[in-house]
């Protein structure tokens, strides 16, 4: 099974590297944002899925990373690449901060807080005294980056779109493997142990105020570089691009793509990356009740998301009875 | 143990309750439903706050350490309901009980540094070992919730077992059990003491379980000790023949 997943990541990463120059750039451009999107989504469901803490706010994060990146740009002149690091740093913090005062909650309470950060983050971005930075209702326009020109002396010459796509890609990788890490071992097991049995986790040494909180930082980390790559490839950032709908359909996400699962991170993106566009071309009317309809098709054939329908099929087609169980990277 | 009370609004859990557990020896604890046995076990893993007393443990109070430190003090124990993580394997399971043994952090783990590989490999022999010890091997990958309930147990001795306690807490562990899975069981704790050298202290219904096994017995009733000694003596007292048998409980 061990060997089997590690195969299936090689091919997936393979086709992730030669699709820029099998599509569009504009479908190079759509597959950026679902790279962007599996980095939100995974950083939601290490804190969801694996932690057991529901947000209903992660778009407030997302956003942050958005603004980071946009404004370090903008305004101080940071190459893009620069502002990532950053992104996730100032995520990181405000997300334990955030997540020690969510400590006392449990359940639909987090993520009634947590709902509350994601209502009212895009209207602080509108403040008037952080015009200066923020540009307000207006936004901030960020420029396109370049790709390197070594690539071109090396005979890569790569577009504009394409850069940006392994760009973001290199990124992702980077992300998907310290995630895989960190759940693998010692603190993914206390994760997960919290979210199955407080009592039980604290008797056995776990320290859940310290974990829990910091693997709310994490997740709002991951959350917040994504905001920042995708900040950088819709070269726009305005308030109304946040709202709680985005936070929504990160849940969404998650959900449809298989909690506690690394690759449903993944398979989660693809959904909402393109099931609102399919939807879209089935009914200009009405997209959303066809994006219902969708909702309710995968819940119901799926009910342990894309990646637990996998992981069945798999083990069907491998003949061994395997576990369906969550929570295993 | 020294003269804990616990109380719950009106309710007197624990009443001035004292007594010894010395070290290498197996103490079995008893008492009727509702005389404050569990609630001793959850002082001691500080669960509740005590209202009076001390409990003094290899010499210093308990009461001043964190709950999550109970267990890196040398206090392992299991749950009178099973408190398992249902989800996780029968192997992670038990990986988690050494949670309190080892110390790598966010950014190590993240980075998978050598100090972490190590760390892992130690804790996966060590949780192998315990697998072995409790016959667990051939569901080691079974998730914990899909078990027969016996086996669920044999899980969360196991998960005790892997923080290398000084002290073993064990909350009835023998219900649910048939009459022969009970001998295995006694049999097994004493193994288990005698070869990783604990301390027990023993919670249980199964009276013939805890007089084969105990050096030494407390009986508790209404939150108050009422008999102290040899399983012999205890056996014989008046007043834990009264509380058994005249419809206190
Ligand atoms: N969290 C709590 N809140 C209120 N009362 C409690 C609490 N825990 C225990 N009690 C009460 O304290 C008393 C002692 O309960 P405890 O669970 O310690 O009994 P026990 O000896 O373990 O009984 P059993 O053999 O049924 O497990 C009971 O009257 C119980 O109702
Ligand atoms: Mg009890």
């Amino acid at each position: 099974m061990k060997r089997l997943s590690l195969i299936g990541y090689g091919v997936l990463l393979l086709v992730a590297c030669v699709l820029p120059f099998l599509v569009s750039e504009y479908r190079t451009f759509q597959f950026t944002l679902v790279l962007v999107y599996s980095i939100a989504l995974l950083g939601l469901n290490i804190l969801t899925g694996y932690n057991g803490q529901i947000s209903l706010g992660h778009g407030a994060f997302y956003a942050i990373g958005a603004y980071v990146a946009a404004v370090l740009m903008d305004k101080a002149g940071f190459p893009y690449w620069a502002t990532i690091p950053v992104a996730g740093a100032v995520c990181l913090l405000a997300g334990f901060l955030f997540g020690l005062p969510a400590l006392r909650l449990e359940g639909l309470y987090l993520a009634l807080a947590t709902f509350a950060l994601g209502v009212s983050l895009p209207q602080l971005l509108k403040y008037h005294h952080f015009e200066g930075w923020t540009g307000g209702v207006q936004g901030v326009v960020i420029t396109k980056p370049d790709a390197p020109e070594f690539l071109a002396v090396l005979g890569l010459p790569l577009n504009q779109d394409q850069w940006l796509y392994f760009f973001t890609l290199a990124i992702t990788v980077v992300m998907f493997l310290l995630a895989w890490n960190l759940l693998r071992g010692r603190l993914g097991r206390a994760m997960m142990a919290i979210r199955d049995n407080h009592v039980a986790a604290e008797a056995m040494g776990v320290n859940n105020a310290m974990v829990k909180s910091l693997t709310f930082g994490v997740s709002a980390m991951f959350t917040g570089v994504a905001g920042a790559l995708g900040a950088i490839a819709i070269q726009f950032v305005a308030p109304d691009s946040f709202n709680i709908f985005v936070s929504l359909t990160f849940l969404i996400g998650i959900v449809i793509g298989g909690l506690a699962s690394i690759p449903g991170a993944i398979y989660g993106a693809l959904f909402i990356q393109f099931v609102p566009n399919i939807a879209d071309e089935f009914s200009k009317a009405a997209p959303w009740a066809i994006f219902g309809l969708f909702l309710i098709g995968f819940t119901y054939l799926m009910p342990l998301g894309i990646a637990g329908a996998i992981r069945l099929g798999l083990a069907r087609l491998t003949g061994k009875e395997h576990n369906s169980q969550p929570g295993k990277p | 143990m020294q003269n804990v009370g616990v109380r719950f609004g009106g309710i007197v859990a624990l009443d001035d309750v004292s007594f010894d557990v010395p070290a290498g020896s197996i103490v079995g604890l008893i008492g009727p439903n509702g005389a404050g046995k569990t609630t001793l076990f959850n002082c001691l893993s500080r669960l509740y706050e005590c209202g009076s007393g001390d409990i003094l443990f290899d010499g210093s109070s308990l009461l001043q350490v964190p709950r999550h430190l109970v267990a890196g003090a040398g206090i392992g124990r299991t749950f009178q309901n099973l408190a398992l993580f249902r989800t996780m394997t029968v192997l992670d399971n038990i990986m988690v009980g050494r949670h309190s043994r080892t110390g790598t952090g966010f950014l190590f783990n993240s980075l998978r540094l050598p100090v972490v590989v190590r760390e892992e490999a130690a804790t996966l022999e060590k949780s192998q070992t315990l697998l072995r010890l409790l016959e667990l091997e051939s569901v080691a990958q079974a998730r914990v919730a899909d078990l027969p309930f016996g086996t669920q147990k044999r899980v969360e001795l196991a998960r005790a077992l892997a923080s290398e306690p000084k002290l073993l807490l064990l909350d009835e562990p023998a219900s649910g059990l048939n009459h022969e899975e009970v001998g295995v069981l006694g049999q097994l704790i004493r193994d288990v003491r005698d070869r990783l050298k604990l301390t027990v202290l023993l919670v249980e219904h199964h009276m013939s379980l805890v007089m084969n096994i105990s050096d030494h017995v407390v009986a508790l009733n209404f939150g108050r000790k009422i008999a102290e000694g040899t399983p012999a003596e205890v056996q014989r007292h008046p007043e834990l023949i009264q509380a058994y048998l005249g419809g206190a409980a």
